[in-house]
């Protein structure tokens, strides 16, 4: 249950971003979220729920859930979820292409 | 102005960020890591299950490496200092990271606990993280390698379903060897699952009770060391710093 201590770190940089901006609220914050980053996303918005204040009291919290893509390093040969992550043909280690962001990617707020 | 949603509000901004949402843990990550590497100290971030024998095997590489090389330890538990004595006991200077309820260690914490450890002195800081098969792998420490220790115990799915952290591995020790002939588990099915979540596959079975497979992860250790050490020679100094 690390997702409280995320939530801090979100709030914390949203805040600091909206008080710079001289913002009177934040209305959302869009987080990219990969299937790998090791976060749950439901107990992050629930966490999310439970801990804005202040600025972000009334500010809704949108997760872009991203899969996990895997690719070879040499023919970019993509792999099948769950298939063993070494390309058959080239014989290397394969490559994460997408799926373990875990990014605050827009923060809206309402300005004077 | 609003240009998200196209009302036009001249009230509403919309900001692009793109930011880590850890970036505040990811800084003080890189800068222990730019520390440990500029001492030539190989750190090691040893995480898996309650239970999975990272103490043991901590102890078991005091056994190997007594007289040879400098070994240091953080431990982090959320209560109870246990595993920095049982490592003190085995002659490895350690202090305990007492972390409440965290089920993890971060960068800070690390960075905290530095003072309590002559870390500069040291050939290897081994940091062993709570026991937990989750949270763990989100937190970067600024260690040089990850590496996880699962028990032969845990059953051969569990990479299969705790495929965060395998991904991050640099090696997974399979411990408890020993308890091969009582168990249905089989190697090469661990192997199996491992090999679907961890691209660059590295497993080393090992047995901190018996001694078996301990050379190898040695030896593993030593290799990665001879990388770390080479890497400071080539940079040509250390930079002073006021830590422990």
């Amino acid at each position: 249950m690390h997702e409280y201590s995320l939530v801090a770190a979100l709030t914390r940089k949203a805040e600091e971003e909206a008080r710079a901006h001289h913002a009177t609220a934040v209305t959302c914050l869009r987080v990219k979220l990969g299937a790998l980053a090791g976060v749950e996303p439901e107990l992050l918005a629930s966490a999310f729920t439970l801990c804005r204040e202040g600025l972000l009291a009334g500010a809704a919290l949108e997760i872009r859930n991203v899969a996990a893509a895997w690719a070879c390093p040499r023919c970019e040969a993509a792999f099948p979820t769950g298939a063993v992550l070494r390309c058959a043909a080239c014989g290397l280690p394969a490559r994460l292409v997408s799926g373990d962001e875990l990014l605050l990617e827009q923060i809206e707020m309402e300005v004077p | 102005m609003c240009d998200s949603c196209g009302c036009g509000d001249p009230h509403k901004v919309s900001l692009d960020v793109q930011e880590r949402i850890l970036s505040v843990n990811d800084r003080a990550a890189r800068h222990n890591r730019e520390h440990f590497a500029a001492a030539g100290v190989l750190a090691v971030n040893l995480m898996g299950s309650p239970g999975a024998g990272k103490t043991a095997v901590l102890e078991a590489t005091a056994r190997q490496l007594a007289g040879r090389r400098r070994l240091g330890a953080i431990a982090g538990d959320l209560e109870t200092d246990r595993d920095a004595q049982r490592l003190r006991a085995a002659g490895v200077p350690a202090a305990a990271i007492t972390t409440g309820s965290a089920c993890h260690l971060d960068a800070e914490m690390v960075h905290a606990a530095l003072d309590r450890v002559a870390w500069r002195e040291l050939d290897y800081l081994f940091v062993e993280n709570v026991g937990n098969l989750v949270c763990p792998a989100v937190y970067d420490l600024g260690q040089a390698v990850n590496v996880v220790a699962l028990s032969l115990t845990e059953g051969e799915d569990k990479p299969l379903k705790y495929p965060v952290m395998f991904r991050k591995a640099d090696l997974v020790l399979l411990t408890k060897l020993d308890l091969l002939p009582h168990l249905d588990v089989q190697v090469e099915a661990v192997r199996d699952a491992l090999a679907r979540v961890m691209p660059d596959l590295a497993l080393t079975p090992v047995s901190a009770r018996s001694g078996a497979g301990v050379a190898e992860w040695i030896a593993w250790l030593e290799a990665r060391r001879a990388g770390l050490v080479r890497g400071v020679a080539a940079h040509g100094h250390v930079h002073a710093h006021p830590h422990a």
